[in-house]
């Protein structure tokens, strides 16, 4: 009150003055007759009319009903083959090597598992394996690593980032690389055979590089000092994570693949968001154009079992599958459009008929108050 | 009187300054306050007053230290900011595992520090102010210099004399000790406590009054025992012990409240009582209350359903995850990284932690932004209301101001409006009309023929704005020069009085002052047969007296115009004031004057049949020698001497004309002003005047009006019953000076005033006569309201000796009581106002405001229901209501009118009923009306409309709907209808139907008031942090 009595005299005073001296000498305080001062500018508010939304409607159900029928057709001839190999079931062949197996055994388990593919597979073939009931999307696990020490920075090599507790050191030596998601590396050997029709067994070549994203394997991850090819010596000092059988620096031959930047490992390293997930194992190129890349036929796949997968109840699988424009088999995306526009369509047609039926009576009808 | 008080007086004083102290440490309900002046020093131990609070006003919320702390700590108040900081701060935690908990903090403190800013600039701009406050200039007595010092305001302190000028506002609550008024009277302007804008008048405390030299502050030696300081502005009790031990009651008309105005006083002196903080006025600013609009409201609901499933989402979550990790017992998976620390967590501990980390991964659910978006984009809408041409005044050239910038955006939201109608609706401008005389009527034509002119004037409002002066309008020109003319001494009111209504309303609106009258409703026309009448009533008595007859032998029709015009001129609290003098000098004038002309009454005066003990009158007249204006007196008495000659050769002339004297400066016009407290009083002063029948002046004491061939007659005020909204009528006590009866003349509404008079028929012929009188002037009432007119009705009583003496006596228990005065003295005023003679009445016009009709339309076509509240009588209110658009010929009008709660209930029933069977009908066959209607006066048949209806109803009916049982059925009749009318309604009714309206349908509702009725209005609203303050 007392602030405000004495401002509101002033203001009554030194108005009250301009208006008894007649000419208002001082500035109006007229607001400026401008479009945005005055709210006029241009604006433009869709009222919706059946005019419009009716043919909004039918136009989108025919856009989307094709793109819907060409995704899914083009999904559809995709070629793809799952193979379970965990060895739940007592009479599958590798049930012996996923009872007894655990991360501490030494002695590789082998397994063979056969399978006929009905159909020839004719372009490029990529074979994946697959994991059910990881949870890759684990916030702890997702966090456990450190990417600098991956990118090959000399630092971290020796002193891992806190991130990766407990897989940090083993025996007083930093882990490289260090964290759960290295610890957790996918460690089974897949190889195919394709058993000719005379019974004896070719190996189908697999091509074990390019499956990982180019700025993963050239941009992010990098192998410690620099330009220096003796993987060993670079990493002396450290230790291998716990659960790796051989040290990172022994996990291929070729040194373009090998440390960090194994293509394998990368892969690994790029965590799956949802607990069902398949990862890029192996290339089969497409060589020649008569033959198909991978004949009709049987073929024996051969583990090298040093996964366990039993502890969580989880799956092993591995799948073969070509690959078209729109990327790997997925039904979804061509059913999702081709629902959208039938949607669409049917309800084009139904506030079409409204329309048609009340549309007259709603003009003659007065605005309710 | 003080000096001669001796050793006993202060022997006693020091006794009672004991038991004082013993009494404070006991039971401290009282404050003692003494003159500084006679300690030594102000803040000595010895003071008694140095307990007191000082004047130095301190409003800021924080100090420098405790603004960080203090500010932090008011906008943790604030729900979302405790939440945003837990966020930010569980991030931190490293359990919960977040990325950059750094980040987190940065909105936090983003949101904190802006407000944090905002306050302090707030702060700021309160301390400013309060800076320039506590440095005004003020005048204080010094002790040692022995005279007034400029002082500033904090260093006032209680018991200190200040004196104060006209237009100053007043620094503390003061005890009014001395006045430069010669009746010990000084005005006050409360405009900044209640927003009423007419003058009120304080008076100087009772002995004081009587001194009859300069007010000395060394000689005052009496001690003040008051209450302590309280806010209610309304009350103010005491007592004053002199040194003789004598008590005088102090009561709230001897206070002077700070941040009031002294206007026309020239000087006032007083002791402070409350200082600073401790005023009414500072105790009743509580600060801006925080009003929080409906959309912010609506807001914290949202953010706490957000919070809830926010809570849900994160236990669910947690429950899910402790149930999983449940499932591996103790062989943990792969992805399942053991915690840093060692083993692995138990399910159920994993589970707490991923609660807190759920709480960091949803907290987006709560939308931190949306508070801050908020406030900009109600900043953007301040902005744009402000900017808006069509709130913008060209003649005053002002826009609208917003003053609760949070609450804006409710102005859409409103469903509701209820609205007084005088000064809002209307423009509160009282202009008379007609009038009605002993069953007579007067048209007064040309008086509407003179209104219709002014109409037509606005109309060419820029002409009259741009060249005021070459319009025969002297007022208009006249008021500017006296403005250039205006000396300190005199208000600054008097640019109020202007010409055409353009500059009227200009005027108003700077000035903020109603008090002047404009010539609109000054210039009445005069309505020739009743001037006529007037004019020989006047001479008969003139001739009467001459011939030395007894006056009671007046013909009583003509002896009832008379007193009608008598009743108008003193029956009421007008003041009177001229406009380029101190409005005592021309008291001065009559006082001088009176006893030339009025020798007889002065010889009836002094005969020991006087029943009132006072012989103030006489030390009135003494007191125009102490006048600083001595001088110009006799300068003054010569025009009036002759003024009088003239008034005896029988000269028509306006009376008021005849004041302009030499003295007068060239420029202004010697004419009297009047203010009153309302303006319908003026306007009925303003009209008597036409009739020659001019109030001159008043005092405490008596009443000077000067009658046709009369000349100035001075009645002896013996009481005033003041106007109250219960009683609805005022009434003056006075003896009269032809007569020498005592007459009591009262004023009222019709409805207060016809029942009293009923009764009165003692004599068989006179009864019949007077019956029909009563008959017809309320056929005339109710014309002049179905005319939209205000009406009054004038009636007198003449009181024997034995009567009044019996009256009297238990009207001075009254008065003396210091329990339930109030009600005593309303009993005592019931015991008065009975057996009344009625005389006349009158219709009063209150202009609509422009645009009103316009504005209303509009308000109705966007569906917002319109009740306007007025204290109007029924019929006057119906056709104001027609004439502002607000009801509608085409509609349909229930009207509820109901003597008892059961008639009342009962009429509920069948509105509802009928609304039902209404809405019913309309839907089947919308032309059938065979229903019956029996509750309803009158109703227009519709056709058309299908549920255009309007409600009635009077403020009796209102107190038995406004009744917990009916209030719901109240409310579903008032909802069915498209506007709602409640008249005769009592200001603390209107308060109750916007509370009622609110709180049971749950709508926004918006109540616009402006005068002193309809603070209650503003108040409620306030609690219920309702109102916007929109002044354009």
């Amino acid at each position: 009150m007392a602030s405000s009595y004495n401002a509101k005299e002033e203001d009554g005073q030194l108005s009250g003055a301009a208006g008894s001296g007649g000419v208002g000498a001082g500035k109006s305080k007229k607001p400026d007759n401008t479009a945005f001062k005055q709210q006029r500018l241009p604006a433009w508010q869709p009222i919706l009319t059946a005019g419009t939304v009716l043919p909004a409607f039918f136009v989108i159900g025919l856009i989307f009903i094709p793109i819907g029928i060409g995704l899914f057709v083009t999904s559809n001839n995709i070629k793809e083959f799952e193979i379970d190999y965990t060895g739940i079931d007592p009479a599958s062949p590798c049930y012996n090597c996923s009872q007894t197996l655990t991360w501490n055994s030494t002695k590789p388990c082998v397994c063979k598992v056969p399978f006929t593919l009905e159909q020839s597979f004719e372009s490029d073939v990529f074979m994946y394996y697959g994991l059910s009931n990881f949870y890759q999307n684990h916030r702890r696990y997702v966090k456990s690593r450190d990417d600098s020490q991956l990118n090959g920075d000399a630092s971290s090599l020796t002193s891992p980032s806190k991130e990766c507790e407990p897989y940090r050191t083993s025996d007083n030596k930093p882990i490289a690389p260090c964290g759960a998601i290295a610890n957790s590396l996918f460690n089974d050997t897949l190889t195919l055979y394709y058993i000719n029709p005379n019974g004896t067994e070719s190996l189908v070549p697999l091509q074990k590089k390019g499956i990982a994203w180019w700025t993963d394997k050239n941009v992010k991850f990098r192998n410690p000092g620099g330009n220096n090819f003796n993987l060993t010596a670079v990493f002396q000092g450290t230790s291998k994570p716990v659960n790796w059988q051989k040290p990172v620096y022994e996990l291929d031959t070729d040194p373009e693949n090998n440390g960090f930047i194994n293509e394998d490992f990368i892969v690994w390293m790029r965590t799956a968001a949802l607990p069902t997930f398949r990862k890029l194992y192996r290339l089969i190129e497409k060589k020649n154009n008569m033959i198909p890349t991978l004949q009709r036929g049987n073929y024996t796949l051969d583990i090298t079992y040093n996964y366990p997968v039993r502890r969580f109840d989880g799956r092993k699988r591995m799948i073969l599958s070509t690959i078209s424009w729109m990327g790997g088999k997925n039904p979804f995306l061509g059913i999702a459009y081709i629902t959208v526009g039938s949607v669409c369509f049917f309800l084009g047609v139904v506030l079409l008929i409204i329309h048609q039926k009340y549309g007259n009576r709603n003009n003659s009808a007065e605005i309710p108050n | 009187m003080a000096p001669e008080f001796g050793e006993s007086g202060a022997v006693k004083s020091y006794k009672l300054k004991k038991r004082r102290k013993k009494q404070s440490k006991k039971d401290s309900k009282t404050r003692t306050v003494h003159s500084n002046l006679l300690y030594s020093c102000a803040k000595g131990d010895e003071n008694p007053n140095r307990h007191y609070a000082h004047n130095n006003i301190k409003t800021t919320k924080y100090t420098l230290l405790s603004f960080l702390p203090k500010n932090l700590f008011e906008q943790f108040h604030r729900f979302a900011n405790v939440y945003f900081v837990f966020i930010a701060l569980l991030n931190f935690v490293p359990i919960v595992n977040a990325f950059q908990p750094e980040l987190a903090l940065a909105p936090v403190v983003f949101i904190l520090s802006v407000t944090a800013l905002k306050d302090l600039w707030e702060d700021y701009r309160r301390h400013r102010s309060d800076k320039e406050i506590n440095h005004m200039d003020c005048l204080v007595y010094c002790r040692n210099e022995r005279k007034y010092l400029e002082k500033y305001w904090k260093e006032i302190q209680v018991g200190d004399f200040i004196r104060l000028r006209c237009n100053e506002i007043i620094p503390a609550d003061v005890l009014l000790l001395s006045s430069s008024d010669p009746d010990g009277l000084c005005h006050i302007e409360t405009a900044t406590l209640d927003g009423e804008t007419n003058l009120k008048q304080r008076q100087v405390v009772r002995s004081f009054s009587e001194l009859d030299c300069v007010f000395d502050p060394t000689q005052y030696k009496a001690v003040i025992e008051c209450e302590k300081p309280n806010n209610d502005l309304n009350r103010f009790r005491g007592y004053m012990i002199h040194r003789s031990g004598r008590r005088d009651g102090l009561h709230k008309e001897n206070l002077l409240l700070r941040g009031c105005t002294i206007r026309n006083t020239e000087e006032a002196v007083g002791i402070v009582i409350y200082a600073g903080h401790e005023t009414k006025a500072m105790l009743n600013n509580n600060g801006p209350r925080y009003k929080r609009s409906k959309l912010e409201r609506q807001m914290n609901v949202h953010v706490f359903w957000c919070v809830i499933i926010l809570v849900v989402m994160c236990l669910f979550a947690a429950i899910g995850h402790g149930l999983w990790v449940r499932q591996y017992g103790e062989h943990r998976p792969l992805f399942d990284v053991p915690s840093p620390e060692g083993p692995a967590l138990s399910p159920a501990l994993s589970a707490v932690y991923l609660f807190l980390t759920m709480i960091i991964i949803f907290q987006v659910l709560i939308p931190i932004s949306l508070y801050v978006s908020i406030e900009i984009v109600k900043i953007c809408q301040v902005y744009f209301i402000h900017q808006d041409l069509d709130l913008y005044d060209e003649e005053t050239d002002s826009h609208l101001q917003c003053r609760a910038l949070n609450i804006t955006e409710d102005l859409g939201q409103m469903q509701y409006i209820f609205s007084d109608k005088t000064g809002t609706l209307t423009e509160n401008k009282m202009v008379f009309r007609r009038c009605t005389v002993m069953g007579e009527e007067y048209s007064h034509d040309a008086n509407a023929r003179r209104l219709a002119t002014y109409q037509e004037a606005d109309s060419e409002e820029e002409e009259c704005t741009s060249k005021a002066g070459t319009l025969p309008r002297r007022d208009s020109v006249t008021s500017h020069q006296s403005v250039k003319v205006m000396h300190r001494s005199q208000s600054t009111k008097s640019h109020r009085r202007t010409g055409s209504r353009a500059e009227a309303k200009r005027a108003s609106i700077l000035s903020k002052h109603t008090a002047f009258s404009s010539p609109m409703e000054k210039d009445i026309t005069p309505d020739p047969k009743l001037f006529d009448k007037v004019n020989e009533c006047a001479s008969q008595l003139y001739l009467m007296r001459s011939q030395g007859q007894p006056m009671n032998h007046l013909a009583s029709e003509l002896s009832d115009v008379i007193d009608f015009f008598i009743a108008l001129t003193i029956c009421n609290t007008v003041v009177v004031s001229s406009p380029n003098q101190p409005r005592h000098k021309v008291r001065v004038r009559l006082e001088l004057k009176s006893p030339v002309k009025t020798i007889e009454d002065f010889i009836r005066r002094f005969t020991p049949s006087r029943l009132t003990g006072s012989n103030s009158s006489s030390s009135s007249s003494l007191v125009t020698n102490r006048s600083t204006h001595k001088t110009c007196s006799s300068l003054l008495s010569s025009p009036s001497a002759e003024s009088t000659l003239m008034g005896l050769e029988e000269e028509l002339g306006p009376a008021p004309r005849r004041e302009a004297g030499p003295a007068s400066p060239p420029g202004g016009d010697g004419e009297l002003r009047y203010e009153a407290e309302s303006p319908d009083e003026a306007a009925l002063v303003y009209a008597a005047r036409a009739y020659n029948c001019a109030l001159v002046g008043r005092l405490p004491e008596q009443v000077t009006v000067e009658l046709p061939h009369l000349g100035k007659l001075t009645f002896e005020l013996l009481h005033t019953l003041g106007f109250d909204a219960t009683r609805k009528r005022m009434s003056v006590v006075v003896r009269h000076p032809l007569t020498g009866e005592i007459v009591v003349y009262t004023k009222g509404a019709d409805s207060a005033i016809m029942d009293l008079t009923r009764h009165g028929s003692t004599d068989e012929n006179r009864g019949k006569h007077q019956r029909k009188i009563l008959n017809k002037t309320q056929n005339y009432l109710n014309l002049y309201a179905a005319d939209g007119l205000r009406t009054l009705c004038i009636a007198k009583r003449v009181l024997s000796k034995e009567e009044y003496a019996c009256w009297l006596k238990s009207h001075l228990e009254a008065e003396s009581a210091i329990q339930s005065r109030e009600q005593l003295l309303f009993e005592s005023a019931l015991r008065l106002e009975k057996n009344l003679h009625l005389l006349g009445a009158t219709g009063i016009e209150d202009r609509l405001q422009d645009g009103v009709p316009e504005t209303i339309a509009a308000l109705r076509k966007a569906g917002l229901q319109v009740w306007v509240l007025t204290g109007d009588k029924q019929e006057t209110a119906i056709n104001i209501a027609y004439s502002c658009k607000l009801l509608d010929h085409e509609e349909e009008i229930i009207t509820l009118n109901a003597e008892t709660p059961e008639a009342c209930a009962v009429l509920l029933d069948k509105s509802i009923h009928y609304i039902q069977s209404k809405f019913v009908n309309n839907t089947l066959n919308p032309a059938a009306e065979d229903f019956e209607v029996d509750f309803t006066p009158f109703q227009i048949p519709s056709s058309s409309s299908v549920h255009r209806l309007g409600l009635v109803i009077d403020g009796r009916t209102l107190a038995y709907a406004l009744d917990k049982r009916l209030e719901d059925k109240f409310l579903a009749v008032a909802r069915s209808c498209r506007s709602v009318l409640c008249c005769r309604s009592t200001p603390l009714q209107k308060s109750m139907v916007v509370k009622l309206v609110r709180n049971k349908l749950k709508v926004m509702t918006l109540a616009i008031g402006k005068y002193c009725i309809q603070r209650y209005i503003i108040i409620i609203l306030l609690i219920n942090r309702q109102v916007l303050y929109i002044e354009v």
